[in-house]
């Protein structure tokens, strides 16, 4: 075998839905020996912050992609539903709904799984003053990181993605 | 591959299971087997075939056989390092 490849991830967005691909991929990637980085930028940091983990939302606005409530209507929810109060709420319970009854597991405990197998875990400084965020406001394993630390581990990844 | 008659020494079920769990769970039972001992992985997601066989060549634990029978996949893996 040759020296361990690695995987550095950007992972910007902080919904619920856009949660799971960075996880899985750093997970997996952890599963297959690599070493894996993430860098927590942006509204993507609410993914390290303890309270704002656990209420990842979906949102149905701007969201064409949005399916109705029942998965084989041929329709997509438009903008001016989506918008009505509670909506947000409705598409998140849905989407945890199918997560669950697919057997995925949740984001945090993906995010424990990537903490297990030694994935690195960037929090962006940037992000943490701009948005008035501190250590003790994120979870264990966190580390606070400018981009030159991020684009120093990443300079020797073999995959490199912005999520 | 055909089913070879290998006894597996640990089985594992991820049936049900999809991406990314049925190969952070093998990843996780092979290191608890001993190098050269085989494990036995049934899934039923179907990119659980490609994503095995990829797994099998990043990590270097051998890929033994890989059967499918009423849309359940049969991974034997081999600890090798």
């Amino acid at each position: 075998m040759k020296q361990k490849r690695r995987l550095a991830l950007v992972a910007s967005k902080g919904t619920l839905d856009m949660a799971y691909p960075p996880l899985i991929l750093a997970t997996t990637a952890a599963a297959m020996g690599w070493e894996v980085g993430i860098f927590f930028t942006f509204y993507g940091l609410d993914l390290l912050h303890r309270q704002r983990l656990k209420n990842l939302k979906v949102s149905p606005v701007g969201n064409p992609a949005m399916p109705p409530p029942v998965r084989s209507l041929p329709v997509k929810v438009p903008d001016i539903v989506g918008a009505l109060p509670g909506m947000p709420s409705v598409a998140t319970a849905i989407m945890k709904r199918w997560m669950r009854e697919s057997n995925m597991p949740t984001v945090e405990e993906l995010l424990e799984i990537a903490r297990e197998s030694g994935v690195k875990l960037f929090a962006c400084a940037t992000t943490m003053g701009v948005m008035g965020i501190h250590q003790e406001d994120l979870v264990d394993g966190a580390e606070c990181a400018g981009a030159t630390t991020f684009l120093d581990f990443a300079s020797e990844a073999d995959v490199t993605l912005f999520v | 591959m055909a089913p070879s008659g290998i006894k597996p020494d640990q089985v594992l079920d991820c049936r049900g299971l999809l991406c990314p769990l049925p190969v952070i769970k093998t990843s996780k039972a092979i290191r608890s087997l001993a190098v050269g001992q085989v494990l036995e992985m049934l899934a039923t997601d179907p990119g659980s075939k490609p994503d095995m066989l990829a797994w099998s060549k990043q990590t270097g634990h051998e890929l033994l056989e890989v059967h499918e029978e009423d849309g359940v996949f049969r991974f034997l893996v081999r600890r090798t390092r």
